[in-house]
């Protein structure tokens, strides 16, 4: 199918989202559309499957005109969409997700349906248990379930809304491998992404946007620099590893278990020493975030201790933990970190570190806010909700609101969701604080970001934890064999060194 | 002899548990579309208060209930506006109505107060009434009762068999992703919390023509009830089938209470009547009992293969909601 867009315009309120885009996709092709956060790609692709109507403009598929009331008008001109947050059911089978939607009698037949689903999937490779329930799956294979009901309901083209964010490298592999087969079957296939890379190796052909316009589009071969200056108007270069360890012990686990239904984590002995940054890294839900949540009071360890700076927190909950200068920054910003509906003022006053009286001095957090907008780069106002902002820009807001004498930061995924610049920006602002003392510990999806910015690394694989390995004599490659359960034995062989070491 | 008693026994407790298995499919209904009803308990009081004025009138049975049944849709509709459509808070308006229709049913009560009302009649079914033991218990009874059984089982295959009902679930759980799926949340909100809101009607005139007859204001002994319909809404973990068993055990509680009540003189009988309520809530913490932290770390304590075995016991109690529940669904 060929699409065509003509003078699309969107605003939310202030904010105009896509402006004036025109550009056309051809049938067979897999198209990127790259831009950073917030550039307006996700809001143009919802306006193309039918989830948002535009302002003005028009969709032309296959040369004529269309209006799209709904994503169930979409479907019915064969546009697909996988979101960004995947749009399915946790709690019902995967079958039960692929039939809600699907037209038909009063009662769907499971067996047919289910031999269907099978034969479909082995067209690519996919091996999805159908009585599986969706919130035992990773998030690589809820997409696969996603895409697979999408060409059920008879997509033509199909948009893939950032979908290599929190999906493990073999997954990649496989959801880039079946997007081929799609595009060599005829199919339009809509990429969108903000990850350089990912664009470059799938896609023939590159729109780029940069706030809501189009700045152009390439085919490929791509220039790395050319496509990364259309993306920010400007060249950055990628900062370095921060090496400022000093020796004193601020946090240190002993023999540490814990356990959070399916996953336990036994005998893990661990010593963190200041301004010293310290990655997990493990597929998603290999254990890393309950280590974490044991380390800041939210998960009670079931035996061991959690010492902060030489006192005894374990069994303590988060909130003493902060009194001792331990701050954790969880993955689900508006969920677990900033409170939706409560303004970026308001988020200073309940966060500050001021004393607490009855009454609350407006004016003196309001400057507070507009001096750490600054600070930050924040793009929003002192009075924005924080549910208002990009998602770069919420997670800027979550950092600024960290009081400064903090001895240990515990971040889930710093940077998921951002671009390069936030990247770097928000590392930038995290090593200016170890270079003051402050230890960092985090969780990261992204292997080269944790290459990159740790000093020692914490591999889990289903809930074994590897010894502290020291980020500079590991190899991506060796991280990647780590984290897919392979190598285990010689870090083990490291470990007993390490511990005669330490011993003697 | 005393047999028989007990199979008696257990035939009032199919037929008190009639009334409360209806209205907790109702809100059960209305809450897997994502919107909470908390008006029940007033709706209760005033579908029982008017659908027996209403069968007084008339002599009529089937108009009383059908008045009960309006009255519930349209103070489920007052809801279904004001929640979906407003997108005010459904625990503010739900609670307001409540009040206002219990005390409404008092209030507007006053002149039927006493009165002799139509009773609703056991039928029993033929052949399936001479089944040993099952026969006395469930086939000799009213056609509302044999309707609440029905209904237990309709709503059950609907909810889970269905089409339709694979997307009510849907509606429930995450809007957004029901409505890139095709359905029309909105509507099927008003749809659901106006059919489940005329089922807690039904509950009412039940009530006042069969369980309860007669209506004697606010010593009739029904308020509270759609308090404990909300909490055995839960503790079904917004299955019929569950929260049939539920509005079971209340029922058979309530029953206990009047049997046990010459064997305990000491206790004043109050207690025994008001006992179920307290008890129903204990129900409710217990199966959610996998929530807490303490149980975790008591299970810690157990060996490997009972401490599993244990966990999943745990969790298969344990009721989820919807997760969409009481949040409203926009759309830009
Ligand atoms: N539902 C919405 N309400 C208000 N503003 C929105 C909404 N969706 C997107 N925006 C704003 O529109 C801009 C573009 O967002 P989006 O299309 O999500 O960007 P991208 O997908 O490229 O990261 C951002 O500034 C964002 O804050
Ligand atoms: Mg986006």
């Amino acid at each position: 199918m060929n699409i065509e867009f003509r003078n699309i315009n969107k605003s939310f309120g202030p904010v105009r989202a896509n402006i004036d885009l025109n550009f056309s996709i051809k049938s067979g092709t897999i198209y990127g559309i790259l831009g950073e956060n917030g550039a307006g790609k996700s809001t143009l692709m919802k306006i193309l499957s039918g989830f948002y109507k535009p302002d003005s403009g028009q969709i032309l598929l296959n040369g004529k005109p269309v209006i799209i009331e709904s994503p169930a008008d979409a479907i019915k001109y064969g546009i697909g969409m996988l979101h960004q947050d995947p749009l399915d059911f946790p709690p019902m089978r995967i079958i039960e997700n692929f039939i809600v939607g699907q037209k038909g009698g009063l009662i769907p037949s499971y067996k047919e349906t289910i031999h269907e689903f099978k034969e479909l999937q082995t067209k690519f490779g996919f091996t999805l248990d159908p009585e599986a329930y969706v919130d035992t799956l990773t998030v690589g294979e809820r997409q696969q379930l996603e895409i697979l009901r999408l060409l059920w309901m008879g997509a033509n083209a199909l948009i893939l809304d950032e979908p290599t964010t929190g999906i493990s490298a073999q997954q990649k592999e496989k959801l880039f491998a079946a997007l081929r087969i799609l595009a060599e079957q005829g199919k339009t296939i809509i990429f969108v992404s903000h990850k350089l890379e990912d664009v470059e190796i799938l896609c023939g052909k590159v729109a780029i946007l940069r706030k809501g316009i189009l700045v152009g589009e390439l085919p490929a071969p791509y220039q790395t620099d050319k496509l990364v200056e259309m993306m920010f108007g400007k060249v950055i270069t990628l900062g370095d590893r921060n090496n400022v360890s000093q020796s004193n012990i601020v946090f240190e686990l002993k023999n540490i278990f814990v356990e959070q239904y399916p996953m336990r984590i036994e005998n893990v002995n661990f010593r963190l020493q200041a301004g010293e940054v310290i990655g997990l890294a493990g597929m998603e839900g290999s254990g890393q975030d309950v280590l974490l949540r044991a380390c800041v009071g939210l998960i009670r360890p079931i035996s061991g201790s959690v010492i902060v700076i030489g006192k005894d927190l374990t069994g303590k909950n988060y909130h003493e933990f902060m009194k001792n200068g331990v701050s954790f920054l969880p993955a689900s910003r508006l969920e677990e970190g900033l409170v939706p509906g409560l303004t970026l003022a308001e988020h200073f006053t309940i966060a500050g570190e001021e004393t607490k009286g009855l009454f609350i001095d407006k004016e003196y957090f309001k400057q507070k806010a507009e001096k750490m907008i600054d600070e930050y780069h924040i793009i929003g106002h002192q009075s924005s909700t924080v549910e208002s902002l990009s998602g770069g820009n919420q997670q800027r807001a979550a950092l600024s609101l960290l009081r400064n004498s903090l001895s240990i930061i515990l971040l889930e995924h710093p940077t998921r969701g951002l671009d390069i610049e936030s990247a770097i920006y928000m590392w930038g602002k995290l090593k200016e604080r170890c270079m003051l003392g402050t230890s960092i510990f985090f969780i990261s999806g992204d292997l080269e970001e944790i290459l990159q910015y740790s000093d020692r690394i914490l591999v889990f694989f289903s809930g074994h934890v590897s010894p502290p390995l020291d980020a500079v004599t590991t190899s991506l490659d060796q991280l990647g064999q780590l984290i897919g359960g392979k190598g285990w034995d010689q870090v083990f062989d490291i470990q007993e060194n390490y511990e005669s070491n330490a011993k003697s | 002899m005393s047999g028989d008693i007990i199979l008696l026994g257990l035939a009032g407790v199919i037929a008190s548990g009639a009334p409360i298995v209806i209205a907790v499919i109702g809100e059960t209904l209305t809450e897997r579309a994502g919107v909470i009803n908390l008006s029940l308990n007033g709706v209760i009081l005033l579908s029982a208060m008017l659908g027996f004025w209403v069968s007084v009138e008339t002599n009529s049975l089937f108009l009383g209930f059908l008045a009960g049944t309006l009255v519930g849709a349209l103070v489920a509709t007052i809801v279904a506006f004001s929640s979906i459509t407003l997108k005010q808070s459904q625990v503010a308006v739900g609670f307001i109505l409540a009040i206002t229709c219990r005390d409404l049913a008092y209030f507007l009560g006053n002149p039927i107060m006493g009165s002799q009302g139509p009773i609703m009649l056991s039928s029993s079914v033929p052949l399936l009434r001479d089944i040993p033991i099952l026969g006395k218990i469930l086939f000799q009874q009213s056609l509302m009762t044999y309707l609440s059984i029905i209904l237990i089982f309709v709503a059950w295959y609907w909810i889970f068999k269905t089409r339709p009902g694979l997307m009510l679930q849907g509606i429930g759980e995450k809007p957004a992703a029901a409505f890139v799926r095709g359905a029309n949340v909105l509507k099927m909100r008003y749809v659901y919390t106006i059919v489940g809101g005329a089922l807690v009607g039904l509950a009412g005139p039940l009530y006042t023509l069969s369980v309860k007859p007669g209506w004697k204001g606010t010593i009739t002994g029904l308020d509270g009830i759609g308090w404990i319909v909300l909490a055995i809404t839960i503790f079904g973990g917004w299955n019929p089938v569950r929260a049939a068993f539920g509005a079971y055990l209340f029922a058979f509680l309530q029953w206990l209470g009047l049997v046990l009540q010459p064997y305990m003189t000491s206790i004043p009988s109050q207690v025994l009547q008001v006992a179920p309520f307290p008890l129903m809530i204990l129900a409710l913490l217990f199966v959610n009992l996998g929530n807490t932290e303490w149980m975790d770390r008591l299970l810690a304590t157990l060996p490997e293969k009972m401490r599993l075995r244990a966990i999943k016991i745990i969790r298969t109690m344990q009721s989820q909601p919807p997760g969409a529940l009481g949040t409203p669904f926009e759309r830009q």
